[in-house]
């Protein structure tokens, strides 16, 4: 497995926003995580990224524990989190966005040329600040920047959130091509249609809690809705 | 004339405050800390240079080449060890610098005494063009000026040119996204108080040989820099030494109309850049 979640709980302040979750994704694999607004999917990447460690539970990456390792150490073991908002450096320009996020010097496929060939429209925006992107471009940005570091295990979060149904059809084919280049992706989505179609398995959580998974082509609609909105029937936007 | 001649010197003496001011701009810029201590580690590093030429019998142009090193080691360590653990709330970094502030000063005072201290250029101090018959440009002041560009132009293009650069700038952004990419916040905000201190070495050295100094003379500079920078927008290198320059001209003109308003004439200009145009001479005009 290249990333395992044991039986984590992670807290913000006194708020706690896992419950006990175990997650494991092998290499090469792309797993989608989805589930309602505030279900904890951001938190999950953000435990598996180093922005948040748990504080019970263990965190492995290929097999070795992620205790105490700071964000900025995951990225050089392979770990690149895309965060939600896409978080693009405004007073850089896409080529210095693209360009730090290859100062971490990992060897692997993807380059500067390479960015660029998989997000065409980037390329005649290298010399503008990250700042005056629109939100489309951003996410492209975001996506490429992420890749510099040539990591072993992408995290997404929350691709789709806001952007037009047109560009999240472009963005989507990407991360078949990024798996294709046997990157592992790890994906939290509100869409889940979209996140189902694209993925070898899948995870939904349900308040901090793993409320199903399996591999996508078992889990049949009526199993996904009782388990994004509990099994009580009520129904939450 | 006289009036030309208080400009041109204004402007001279304008570099002097870019240089004191450049560093405590680069270190608010990337970790939005506000080092109240900023004059008196320039303070501090003058009387090393007073050491090196008391025992070493060293220039102040050669003690440069050690002070600012040593300096730039303090500001790493400092940074590291203590002010790092302060960042997280907006007024511990506030008390951290004011409280070595104090520390230095007294430190100084107990090490150096209150006397006046000075450090000795040789005859480069007291030469001076004759430009016109009333007015006459030193060759120090001038020294300072091309000082105050020349490390201003470097740290420009470090900041725009080079990865270090980019890593500041990322940090100063957004600091959690900047872990994202790999970038050790801790260490990069450890290298941004070295090159601020090594700033601070070098002006606190100009200032030393310019005029005479004591272990209380740093906070008066540090009310400069800030001015200067406010003035020239916060951000900005190159308008920080815009700010130095339209402060220095400003006091020269107040002093010339009379001796003792010269300082008042620099706040009082600061205070109408505030009043007028908040984001400074050269700063963006919405804050980032």
């Amino acid at each position: 497995m290249l990333l395992e979640l044991e039986g984590v709980d992670a807290f913000y302040g006194d708020f706690q926003a896992l419950f006990d979750v175990s997650v494991s994704v092998g290499e090469g694999e792309t797993v989608a995580i989805i589930g309602a607004n505030g279900a904890g999917k951001s938190t999950l990447l953000a435990t598996g990224a180093g922005l948040l460690q748990p504080r019970s539970g263990e965190v492995r990456f290929d097999g070795e524990p992620l205790r105490r390792i700071a964000a900025h150490r995951r990225v050089r073991l392979g770990i690149s989190l895309v965060p939600e908002g896409r978080r693009i450096f405004p007073s850089l320009t896409v080529e210095e966005n693209l360009r730090v996020g290859g100062r971490v010097r990992r060897a692997g496929p993807w380059t500067l040329s390479r960015v660029y060939e998989l997000f065409p429209l980037l390329e005649p925006l290298a010399g503008r600040w990250g700042g005056a992107l629109s939100g489309g471009e951003q996410q492209a940005l975001a996506i490429g920047r992420a890749l510099m570091s040539n990591p072993r295990l992408v995290l997404l979060d929350e691709l789709s959130l806001g952007l037009a149904p047109v560009v999240i059809d472009a963005l989507y084919e990407v991360i078949g091509e990024i798996a294709a280049e046997g990157t592992t992706v790890v994906l939290v989505e509100q869409d889940t249609s979209r996140a189902l179609a694209v993925a070898d398995r899948a995870y939904c959580l349900l308040e901090g809690r793993v409320s199903l998974h399996g591999s996508t082509s078992e889990l049949t609609r009526e199993r996904i809705v009782e388990a994004y909105f509990g099994g009580t029937g009520k129904r939450r936007t | 004339m006289n009036w030309v001649n208080a400009i041109v010197q204004g402007v001279l003496v304008g570099g002097l405050y870019a240089l004191f001011a450049a560093g405590l701009s680069l270190v608010f810029g990337v970790m939005r800390l506000v080092n109240l201590a900023h004059g008196d580690f320039a303070i501090l590093a003058a009387y090393l240079a007073v050491l090196l030429a008391d025992h070493g019998g060293l220039s102040p142009w050669l003690s440069i080449l050690l002070v600012v090193p040593t300096m730039a080691l303090v500001g790493f360590v400092l940074q590291v060890l203590v002010l790092n653990y302060t960042l997280d709330s907006a007024l511990a970094p506030l008390l951290a610098t004011f409280g070595l502030a104090i520390i230095i000063q007294n430190a100084l005072l107990e090490s150096f005494s209150a006397n006046l201290q000075g450090l000795d250029a040789g005859s480069i101090e007291t030469e001076s063009i004759q430009v016109t018959t009333d007015v006459a440009v030193g060759w120090f002041p001038l020294l300072t000026l091309i000082a105050a560009v020349g490390v201003l132009a470097v740290l420009q293009l470090v900041i725009s040119r080079t990865a270090l650069g980019r890593a500041l700038r990322a940090t100063s952004d957004d600091g959690r996204a900047a872990q994202l990419v790999g970038i050790d916040n801790r260490r990069l905000y450890g290298i941004a108080m070295a090159i601020s201190l090594a700033t601070a070495a070098i002006a606190g050295i100009f200032l030393g040989i310019r005029t005479t100094f004591d272990p209380s003379a740093g906070p008066v500079r540090l009310i400069f820099a800030f001015e200067a920078v406010i003035i020239g927008g916060l951000g900005s290198l190159w308008g920080t030494l815009v700010g130095g320059i339209v402060l220095g001209v400003a006091q020269a003109i107040g002093a010339e109309i009379n001796p003792g308003w010269g300082i008042l004439a620099g706040h009082l200009v600061f205070l109408a850049v505030l009043i007028v145009r908040p984001t400074g001479l050269l700063g963006k005009t919405a804050p980032a």
